[in-house]
């Protein structure tokens, strides 16, 4: 490793378009909220969730155990919040804050150790755009067919779907509710627009029946 | 739009699969062995069964996970669902 | 101004109509007032207008018929900034300011751009009730009340069905009315419970899949708010659906029985109810049921004088009959209409007694200008066969009903074949209920049923046709089936004497049901009508037609939502996109990403740009954005053998920090797809795949892993968008090299040709260089996390000002590339392509196996004289040979004369050479590597040119460029 050298500031898929994310605010009871969060760490895993590494990646990670139910996701205490979200039965996604990945990376090969796995930087293979607000899930639901209804998705869970013509990671934050959605970096201004195209009935009055 | 039943994710839209035909046709251990019909049938034919099939699909924009299911081509039912490797249906 | 309303047909009193909102609007030109609530068929009754435009093919007057979908003459295209065709009047809900025109049943679309919103909306529940009258809002509460997540959809502004048709009815001892509001407020209430008006359900598919269209915004009338969707197509996922979908009147086949006041009587009923419309002043009433009683007493209750009903039925029953001529109705029984009068509107109907076979004698004519008919009642299971539900035919209600029930829906109320209130009541608590309990919900509560007091009626007369006028029913001519089509009982023989026996058949010869409303009011009709051409016990042996969505009709507009425009598709782009589009780059679509195609500069053709881009790559230095190349991240101990599987070639032993260039191909031995393969570590390689195919293998992949060797410990990850990638190219590009990367030592000797390298840039941003050239040229290919992919491509431009570093683009990677012969996959290959066609036999192991290696021993895969991929030379250099023009021998005649002219293959790749001086292309052609130097033939539009066939390999054919 070179020592402390200046590096360009990394530059997200939809830097250039954070004013025009933040001027589609819609407030109140209608309202709904889009903006990246750019660059966050994310890393990649793939081993067998039944082998001893398995549970040492997921100790070095700071978590009982990786989550193995479909969907599931385990954010861990400590000083970095790093998250765990299954991705298929022997794939995981650990998002962490921008910069982390290399940690990451560095924890999780140190425990698997011998045990056979992959680990992958893709930190900047997808960028992450949150939606929020009491309409997000309405936006959503234009362009994805999966049950967003709290009986069926809610915080804690997350899914690989398709959002209108893009594959997503769909994550619920909270019951606001917030969503993460972690698009690709080349369908991110896509996704950006038709997001932008669904939220604007919201300013305008519900439709009288 | 067929609801499939993901082994893995559970009930998804059709569009988030890819299709890979009859399952259980496996590549032949020891191709050279094999005269040019034999060859020729692993190639190019396939069942195509009016009732039960069973067939492999990929959930592609998902787990990225192929797997098993039966599906009765004349209503489009699915009648089982399998994990790649494994022979008990799922319920997811 | 003031304009006074004029609805000389209108009730003072009554109705479903708000009075205080008068509507103005446009019929054909004139102008009419109405009311909101009003449809555009029930203002134009209330100012005397019934007669709509002619016949499509007969031109016969018609007029207004029914009162809902079911409409066969009523359509009006309706004016606005995109004109829409082809609606029935019956279905227009009225606004201020309507235009519209009358059809004569065919429409015209409006070549206009639609500028409306249109989208989707895609829900889940646990039961879809379809129909909001009193079987579905019954089965709504049931479901509802359980907690269970329940969409109620119907196709009217307001719910209630044929409730809001009724007049005397009585629920729960309380006016029907009153308790479709309390069910509505109920409804609304409960939390888990979706109600939508103006939604028709109009198509049911696989897995519990309800396609909804619902009209939002057109009632309204006014200027649409900004993103709020004129049209929205819900996807509605149900586990359990009930379907309360009512039932259609039918009408009587008769003489002359298009006469405009020939309506169907349950639609009089509603009009004089719901709408507080008289279409007549006098009216016969003319059935083969009890229905159109109610309709009889309703007309007197409205003024409206009824000199006579007629029941086909030789003893109905008595109560019924006592009830009509208690309120002045002269009752007669075992009759029926066989003709009418009019001057083309109704003037008078000819009633005669039927005889025992249903043949008239003895007719009489009773002057009126309405005549309400009802030949019985189809249940509406037009869902119900779309969802593989077989009907049978049913001889007391004269009606096709549900036989067998498909997975996940039940029927309730008319659509059931079930016409009395209690007892679409009760069946309608009891699919709810059904439903819900199937679907996980069950009511602990005890269930407060709704309830009416009726009877089931008697059994209807099937009565198909009547006989009437002169002539045996061949010649029947105006006893119309479709009014749409129109098409008669005549037509129907025609087509049996044409030999047709199938109700498909027949449908097909006739037209009948092809028409918008696919038969709705004519189908099951005709079905009659054939049942006795043919002399068939009855219509259940004849069948019914297939059943297909939609239901009504729903524009391409609905259809596509907001997949226009920029959100057609996604357009993908590479983190230095913004840059290409700065500086004036012409884009290509490759799939779904746009790449830069040539950067042209002021007034510069595409041809120059592109001969001086290849110039500069071939001479100095040029540089390409590479970024959208597929890259997956193969991981594991046997990740070489699992590519020396895969690839034709091997790559076990290849050194870590080298490169090689690979074939994908598929079982068959054709080419699937190709690229460089890094060796990152020993348990570890990077593959590039085609820009287009990235996705395809990646799935490839996958699928051979975990089908077929899950026992090899390898995973694979997608990585084409964590890279971005920049191509520097030409002689000069060393040099450039130099500025960016200073810790590398650059020169052939310590960075050989198909070796990478990870470095750290001048800007301290770390990246991956390799050494490899799609042009022939020396040539770097830096890779850099993505976000650091703009910031690279500027430090390359201005580390390369010194040298007038050229931007490239896809066309001049294709020349550059062709100029020595290397492929692309799905230019030059289609899929019936091997390695060996494309003279790469050299990249077929001979030692180690791969997926499809037997192939290559197949002898059709084996022939010597398939199509090989050769070089082509224009005889005139300057001819651009068109990419898949035909290639002929030599000699061989193409006149169209001549006859099929054999064909040795076709132009894969062509373009203009600056090296060259000279056009160029590639081919596939039969037998080519024995053809070198052989004439070929190239037919054009309108001329013949001619080329010679070469190598493909035009430039540099040593390789002595690659280390600059």
């Amino acid at each position: 490793m070179t020592a402390e050298v200046t590096t360009p500031r990394a530059r997200s898929p939809l830097h250039h378009r954070a004013h025009l994310l933040a001027a589609a605010d819609v407030e109140g009871p209608r309202g709904v909220r889009l903006r990246e969060l750019p660059c966050a760490a994310q890393v990649t895993l793939r081993l067998d969730p039944s082998s001893p590494a398995a549970a040492r990646v997921a100790g070095a990670l700071g978590l009982p155990a990786l989550p193995v139910e479909p969907g599931g996701v385990r954010t861990a205490a400590g000083a970095t919040e790093r998250t765990v979200l299954w991705l298929g039965p022997d794939e995981w996604l650990v998002v962490g804050p921008e910069g982390d990945a290399p940690a990451i990376e560095a924890v999780v090969r140190d425990a698997l150790g011998d045990g056979h796995g992959a680990v992958v930087d893709v930190s900047a293979n997808r960028t992450t755009l949150e939606i929020s607000g009491p309409c997000a899930r309405e936006v959503l639901e234009k362009g994805c067919s999966l049950d967003l209804h709290p009986r069926a998705f809610g915080p804690g869970r997350c899914a690989q779907t398709l959002l209108a013509r893009a594959a997503v990671i769909l994550r619920q934050i909270d019951t606001g509710p917030t969503y993460h959605l972690l698009v690709r970096g080349s369908f991110a201004p896509y996704l950006a627009d038709w997001l932008l195209d669904a939220m604007t009935e919201f300013r305008s009055p519900e439709v009288p029946r | 739009m067929l609801l499939i039943p993901c082994p893995w994710c559970g009930d998804r839209d059709e569009t988030e699969f890819g299709y890979g035909g009859q399952a259980h046709v496996p590549y032949p251990e020891a191709p050279e062995t094999l005269t040019d019909a034999e060859w020729a049938e692993y190639l190019f034919v396939r069942d195509n069964p009016e009732g039960p099939f069973t067939e492999q699909w990929v959930h592609t924009a998902g787990c990225r996970r192929w797997f098993t299911l039966v599906r009765d081509t004349t209503c489009n039912d699915i009648l089982a669902v399998h994990r790649t490797g494994t022979t008990n249906p799922v319920h997811p | 101004m003031t304009e006074t309303p004029a609805n000389p047909h209108r009730l003072a009193r009554g109705g479903r109509i708000d009075r205080s909102a008068s509507l103005s609007f446009t019929f054909d030109g004139t102008r009419y007032h109405g009311h909101r609530g009003d449809t555009l068929a029930s203002a134009l009754l209330a100012s005397g207008v019934r007669t709509v435009a002619p016949s499509i093919y007969r031109r016969r007057a018609r007029g207004i018929v029914a009162a809902g979908v079911e409409e066969p003459n009523a359509l009006v295209q309706l004016d606005g900034p995109c004109q829409e065709p082809m609606l029935p009047a019956t279905t227009v809900e009225l606004f201020d300011g309507l235009s519209a025109r009358s059809l004569s049943g065919k429409g015209r679309l409006d070549p206009r751009e639609d500028t409306a919103l249109y989208d989707k909306k895609y829900v889940h529940c646990d039961v879809l009730v379809i129909g909001g009258g009193p079987a579905g809002l019954a089965a709504a509460l049931a479901a509802g009340r359980s907690g269970a997540r329940v969409i109620l959809v119907d196709e009217q502004n307001e719910l209630g069905g044929s409730l809001l048709s009724s007049r005397a009815e009585r629920i729960d001892h309380a006016p029907a009315s009153d308790w479709v509001a309390s069910a509505r407020d109920e409804l609304t209430a409960l939390p888990e419970v979706r109600l939508l008006t103006r939604a028709t359900a109009v198509g049911v598919h696989d897995h519990g899949l309800v396609l909804v269209a619902e009209r939002r915004t057109d009632h309204l009338g006014s200027t649409p708010l900004p993103g709020v969707s004129r049209q929205r197509l819900w996807h509605v996922r149900a586990r359990q659906t009930v379907l309360a979908t009512g039932a259609h009147e039918r009408p009587l086949v008769f003489a002359d029985n298009d006469r405009p006041g020939v309506m169907l009587a349950h639609a009089v009923r509603t009009y004089v109810n719901r709408y507080a419309v008289l279409p007549g002043r006098r009216a016969v009433v003319v059935t083969t049921n009890d229905s159109a009683y109610a309709t009889a007493i309703d007309l007197v209750a409205a003024g409206v004088q009824v000199p006579v009903l007629v029941d086909a039925r030789p003893e109905p029953p008595p109560a019924l009959v006592a009830q009509v001529r208690a309120a002045g109705v002269e009752v007669r029984t075992g009759s029926a209409v066989v003709g009418t009068d009019g001057d083309p509107s109704l003037t008078a109907a000819w009633i005669a007694p039927l005889d025992r076979r249903g043949g008239a004698a003895d007719a009489t004519a009773v002057p009126c200008d309405l005549l309400a008919v009802s030949g019985g009642w189809n249940p509406v299971l037009h869902l119900f066969g779309q969802a593989q539900g077989t009907l049978r035919y049913d001889e007391s209600l004269a009606a096709f009903v549900p036989e067998r029930r498909p997975k996940g829906l039940v029927t309730a109320g008319a659509a059931n074949g079930t016409c009395h209130l209690a007892g679409c009541l009760d069946e309608g608590t009891a699919a709810g209920t059904e439903a819900a309990a199937r679907a996980g919900f069950t009511d602990d509560a005890p269930p407060a049923r709704p309830r009416a007091q009726d009877a089931p009626p008697a059994p209807a007369r099937a009565l198909w046709t009547i006989p009437g006028g002169a002539g045996e029913p061949p010649t029947w001519h105006t006893h119309f089936v479709d009014l749409q089509r129109d098409a008669t009982v005549a037509d129907i023989h025609r087509a049996i004497g044409a030999g047709m026996r199938s109700v498909e058949h027949i449908k097909r010869y006739t037209t009948i049901g092809t028409g918008q409303d696919q038969g709705k009011t004519g189908a099951v009709v005709a079905i009659g009508a054939i049942a006795e051409a043919l002399g068939v016990g009855s219509p259940g042996e004849v069948g019914t037609t297939t059943f297909r969505p939609p239901y009504t009709p729903v524009s391409f507009a609905l259809l596509a939502g907001r997949d226009r425009g920029h959100l057609n598709d996604p357009v993908r782009v590479t983190p230095i996109h913004d840059w290409h589009v700065a500086h004036g780059a012409a884009f290509e679509d490759v799939g779904q990403w746009k790449r830069p195609w040539y950067y042209p500069r002021p007034d510069e053709t595409m041809e120059a740009a592109v001969l001086r881009e290849c110039r500069a790559a071939r001479e100095a230095v040029a540089v390409m954005d590479a970024s959208t190349l597929g890259k997956i991240d193969i991981q594991g101990p046997d990740a070489g053998e699992f590519l020396n599987r895969l690839y034709t070639n091997a790559f076990a032993k290849l050194k870590v920090g080298s490169c090689r260039y690979g074939v994908l191909c598929k079982a068959d031995g054709m080419v699937f797809d190709d690229g460089v393969v890094m060796r990152l570590a020993p348990d570890r390689y990077l593959a590039t795949t085609t820009t287009s195919g990235a996705a395809a293998v990646l799935e490839w992949m996958e699928m051979w892993l975990q089908t077929e060797w899950p026992d090899l410990r390898v995973h694979c990850t997608s990585v084409t968008e964590q890279w971005a990638t920049v191509a520097v190219v030409g002689p000069k590009s060393r040099a450039v090299l130099a500025h960016l990367a200073p810790d590398l030592d650059l020169s052939a000797e310590a960075f050989a040709f198909m070796d990478f390298r990870e470095t750290r840039l001048a800007d301290g941003v770390p990246a991956r260089i390799a050494r490899v050239s799609f042009s022939g040229e020396l040539a770097f290919e830096i890779n850099v996390a993505s976000w650091h992919g703009r910031a690279v491509w500027d430090a390359v431009m201005a580390a390369g000002a010194a040298y007038d570093i050229t931007p490239y683009g896809t066309e001049t990677m294709h020349v550059l590339r062709a100029e020595k012969g290397f492929i692309i996959v799905g230019q030059d290959t289609d899929g019936t392509v091997t390695p060996e066609d494309l003279g790469m036999g050299w990249v077929v192991s001979k030692r180690k196996e791969f997926v499809g290696k037997r192939s290559y021993r197949r002898p059709d895969t084996a022939r010597p004289d398939r199509k090989h991929l050769v070089g082509l030379l224009p005889d005139d250099p300057t001819e651009l040979l068109p990419e898949g023009a035909q290639l002929v021998a030599d000699g061989v005649p193409t006149t169209t004369e001549s006859g099929p002219v054999p064909m040795l293959g076709h132009v894969t790749s062509s373009y203009r050479s600056a090296v060259l001086g000279h056009t160029f292309a590639l081919a596939l052609v039969k037998d080519g590597r024995n053809r070198l130097g052989q004439s070929l033939q190239v037919p054009l539009v309108g001329r013949t040119v001619r080329a010679t066939v070469t190598e493909p390999v035009f430039y540099d054919k040593e390789g002595t460029r690659r280390d600059g």
